[in-house]
């Protein structure tokens, strides 16, 4: 198979020159030096490798390149505009969400994927579409909180 | 019965060589000009209340040999504060910057922590055991409280007043009618001052604390949710190569033979020395790809696994443990109008940090440095020395706020592997393990079997406590209650699978023991399990945590209106200073499913740091503990973990949360003690006890219910 040539990170098109099978993963971190999307587990159990394709949560980490290609990847360094954090990184910075924060980026991510189709999430909602994201340091409640809190700006971004 | 309780058996694998070399020399090259404040290692090490005299340490004397942090005003006016601690989401970087920023009257962003460089930093021990609230930050205090004193004293001395004309606002030095101004650099300017912190200098009570005891976020929080921190595994150096190791076919194997070492076109390189065989590429994918390709036979033997291992425990222990007796167990039995015998045991669990082992290592002209996420970053410094034949001087170890430890990165193999890559290949390496590498070379939380016999009295009076711990340690093996008759010992078994420390260490399988056998003793003599606690219990601390969460809960054994299905339990516990009570609701629903509803935990740690970030640790522990107490185990059998992954290895997620009540009890009049493993400690016999009340079976294993309530 050809090797992928360029990829759509973060709002800009980038030339690239790799192996379609390689993973998203390894591709953003090695190739492309955005590290905050990180490795966890490998086989999509944990999270912490989370990012937007087309808007959708997406884990990096059993993701071939080459089925990417064409689409708009949006990684935890493409959150913040013009100095200005998503306000889903404001909250977690108010809930005290973290404690290591490994897993904050791919927490993130999940949950900004959450927000842009559900504006309104209720505690059960979050608990359901964020279940795939592991917080070893059992920062859980703080940062259902932070979902929640984001929720609260209505309408005004859409990631 | 003091002689049981050792300091933290596990927390130390093996002694490691010290060096303990931040030499004057060493100290004057970071230290450059301005002022420092040093706090000599001996007054680390000291135990509280039990200060050496040190009238021969005053003002201006020589710089103690050992050095164990500094706090160093530089001429530019920046506070630089240098310790061996190491930030793994504890957020000690924020507390400790609280305690100097307090003292020196500044805001905290002025103050910047260099932590966990052994080329920068003063050796540390490391950091566990909950020690550097209660022994770092009040000797941290100090020095920032004297540095403020000495720049008082210079601003005192140019404007000829007295000192205590002199206050500081708004980070800077005043006179009384504020006529004249100066700044940290203006003072620190030209000034070239060491001086060792005097023994008797009062620093900021904790009444008047500002700073402290205040809940300031994490200090660098934004990097965190930007991604732009750099964790060891982020790391990237100029012409770096990735490593990958390859790995026994089972634990404890050794090397019979290899493929021949070869070089191949795409540049990997294979390194063979003794019974390490690793892989060096130019990309990661590439040293996955080879090192699966190498062929290798491995010698193994026949090991146990989860099906013998209590038996083990048992078979591979002295029947005579350590610990003496206190008053006499036979007497106690024969006051007793009841006796009770059970059995209690814990399983291997692993720590699962999010961020694996990782390490980046290169040398330059001989001397080796290695970025590295471990605890023990001196003590890593030692395995490396001694591994390549070196001299300490010549290996620098640094670590960058890890993603999480729990105590299971005590140890450097990880920056072993990378440096011998790096030594082959004269580039810099970086190998990060592979979850199932984490899972499998690493080492767990010790099992352990406990055996428990006692005696009470009718009217709840406990009369003989008989406790043998077999290898799950001794951290908590004593309990607060005041018991006449007691035999409590702990017996080294030879574990089949490679053991350390975590959090909380023992404190969470002898906790488990005891809180559970006193209620089925409370439910033996038909008796309120709170008040039956407080009927054997005088210390005041752990009945006020106790009184605390039973309060919040709403406690009442007996009046409560029995739902099917739904029990609650209580237990209390104390470890490292920090004194810990826990109510759980459970619920057992269809398929005997267990689901925790709802725990309250009061906690008290003395004079409060940083609420928000106690309650922070003491929900995590909750957490944490919940994963330990109902579903995590490890499965092992003939050298192999059969569950090394996150698909087969449970841990706590979102859809586990109960509804967690913090109550804090700040005592502002105690000293702080730490607060990141006590809280973990009465989880699981709370849990344990509420699955009683909610279905009556008694559950005396960990964990409780990996697949629902057993048949």
């Amino acid at each position: 198979m050809a090797n992928i040539k360029s990829l759509n990170v973060n709002g800009k098109k980038i030339s690239v020159d790799i192996d379609p099978q390689t993973s998203l993963l390894i591709v953003l971190r090695n190739d492309l030096n955005l590290t905050g999307t990180k490795y966890g587990c490998g086989e999509a159990q944990c999270g912490a490798c989370t990012v937007l394709v087309d808007g959708q949560q997406t884990r990096s980490c059993i993701t071939q390149v080459g089925k990417v290609a064409d689409k708009q990847i949006i990684t935890i360094e493409g959150l913040e505009r013009d100095g200005q954090l998503h306000p889903l990184q404001e909250s977690f910075l108010k809930a005290d969400a973290m404690q290591c924060g490994y897993c904050t980026p791919g927490m993130i991510m999940s949950g900004v994927a959450l927000l842009n189709k559900n504006r309104q999430p209720s505690r059960d909602d979050i608990v359901r579409h964020m279940n795939g994201n592991i917080c070893r340091c059992g920062t859980y409640l703080r940062i259902i909180a932070a979902i929640q809190m984001a929720s609260e700006h209505k309408g005004e971004r859409n990631d | 019965m003091t002689d049981t309780t050792e300091v933290e058996r596990y927390e130390l694998l093996e002694d490691a060589t010290y060096d303990f070399g931040f030499d004057r020399r060493q100290f004057m090259k970071v230290f450059a000009g301005g002022l420092a404040l040093i706090v000599p290692l001996s007054d680390l090490l000291a135990q509280d209340g039990q200060r050496q005299d040190e009238s021969g340490r005053g003002f201006n004397r020589n710089l103690p040999q050992e050095i164990g942090a500094w706090i160093h005003i530089a001429e530019d006016g920046s506070i630089n504060v240098y310790t061996g601690k190491v930030e793994l989401g504890q957020n000690i970087r924020t507390s400790l910057t609280q305690a100097v920023a307090e003292e020196l009257q500044v805001k905290p962003p002025m103050v910047r922590l260099i932590m966990a460089d052994t080329d920068v930093t003063p050796f540390d021990a490391g950091t566990f055991g909950s020690r550097t609230t209660p022994s770092m930050a009040p000797q941290l205090r100090k020095a920032a409280a004297a540095a403020r004193e000495t720049l008082i004293g210079v601003a005192a001395q140019q404007w000829q007043v007295e000192p205590n004309a002199v206050r500081i606002v708004d980070a800077h030095f005043v006179n009384h009618d504020k006529t004249k101004s100066l700044s940290f650099a203006d003072l620190a300017k030209g000034l070239k001052l060491v001086k060792t912190i005097p023994a008797d200098l009062e620093t900021t009570p904790t009444k008047e604390w500002t700073i402290a005891g205040t809940s300031l976020p994490k200090v660098d929080g934004r990097e965190f949710v930007t991604g732009r921190h750099k964790y060891t595994s982020d790391l990237k150096r100029e012409g770096m190569l990735f490593g990958k190791v390859v790995r026994p076919s089972s634990l404890n194997a050794t090397l019979i033979s290899s493929d021949p070492v070869q070089k191949n076109s795409a540049g990997t390189q294979m390194v063979k020395d003794g019974d390490f065989i690793g892989v060096a590429a130019g990309d990661q994918q590439s040293s996955v790809r080879v090192a699966g390709m190498i062929s290798a036979q491995w010698k193994t033997a026949d090991q146990p696994g989860n099906a013998e291992l209590f038996n083990h425990l048992r078979k591979t222990a002295p029947s005579q443990g350590r610990g003496r007796p206190v008053g006499s167990i036979a007497d106690g039995f024969a006051a007793a109008d009841k006796q009770l015998q059970q059995t209690y045991t814990v399983a291997y669990i692993a720590h699962v940090p999010l961020e694996p082992r990782a390490a980046v290592a290169e040398w330059v002209d001989n001397k080796l440095t290695v970025w590295t996420g471990t605890q023990r970053p001196f003590g890593v410094r030692g395995e490396l020395a001694e591994a390549f034949h070196i001299p300490e001087e010549r290996v620098r170890v640094i670590v960058p706020d890890t993603g999480s430890g729990y105590g299971g990165k005590h140890t450097g193999e990880c920056a072993i592997e990378a440096a011998r890559l790096a030594l082959a290949t004269k580039k810099p390496v970086k190998v990060v393990w592979s979850r199932e590498e984490e899972f499998t070379w690493a080492y767990f939380r010790p099992a352990g079997v406990i055996d428990v016999k006692s005696g009470v009295r009718n009217d709840g009076t406990i009369t003989a406590w008989e406790f043998h711990n077999y290898n799950s340690g001794t951290s908590a093996i004593d309990g607060k209650y005041d018991i006449a008759n007691q035999l409590v010992q702990f017996h080294q078994s030879q574990s089949p699978l490679r053991q350390g420390s975590y959090r909380g260490l023992a404190a969470t399988a002898n906790h488990f023991a005891r809180e559970t056998h006193l209620d089925e003793l409370a439910v033996l003599l038909n008796l309120d399990p709170l008040q039956f606690r407080l009927h054997n219990l005088k210390d005041e601390r752990l009945r006020a945590v106790l009184q605390a969460a039973a309060t919040r809960f709403g406690w009442s054994w007996g009046n409560q209106k029995a739902v099917a299905g739904r029990g609650v339990g209580i237990a209390c516990g104390f470890e490292k200073g920090g004194y810990v009570a826990t109510c759980a609701e459970v619920s057992v629903g269809a398929g005997a499913k267990v689901k925790i509803e709802r725990v309250v935990e009061s906690f008290e740690c003395g004079a409060v740091v940083n609420p928000r970030h106690l309650e922070n640790q003491i929900e995590g522990a909750v957490v944490m503990g919940i994963g330990g107490a109902l579903f995590e185990a490890i499965e092992f059998g003939n050298g192999t973990i059969i569950n090394s992954r996150l698909s087969r290895y449970r841990v706590p997620r979102f859809s586990d949360m109960p509804n967690i009540e913090v109550v804090l009890v700040d005592r502002k009049d105690l000293p702080s003690a730490g607060a990141g493993e006590t809280p973990i400690v009465g989880v699981a016999p709370a849990v344990g006890n509420a699955i009683f009340a909610a279905t009556g079976k008694r559950l005396r294993s960990l964990p409780l219910a990996p697949k629902g309530l057993p048949l």
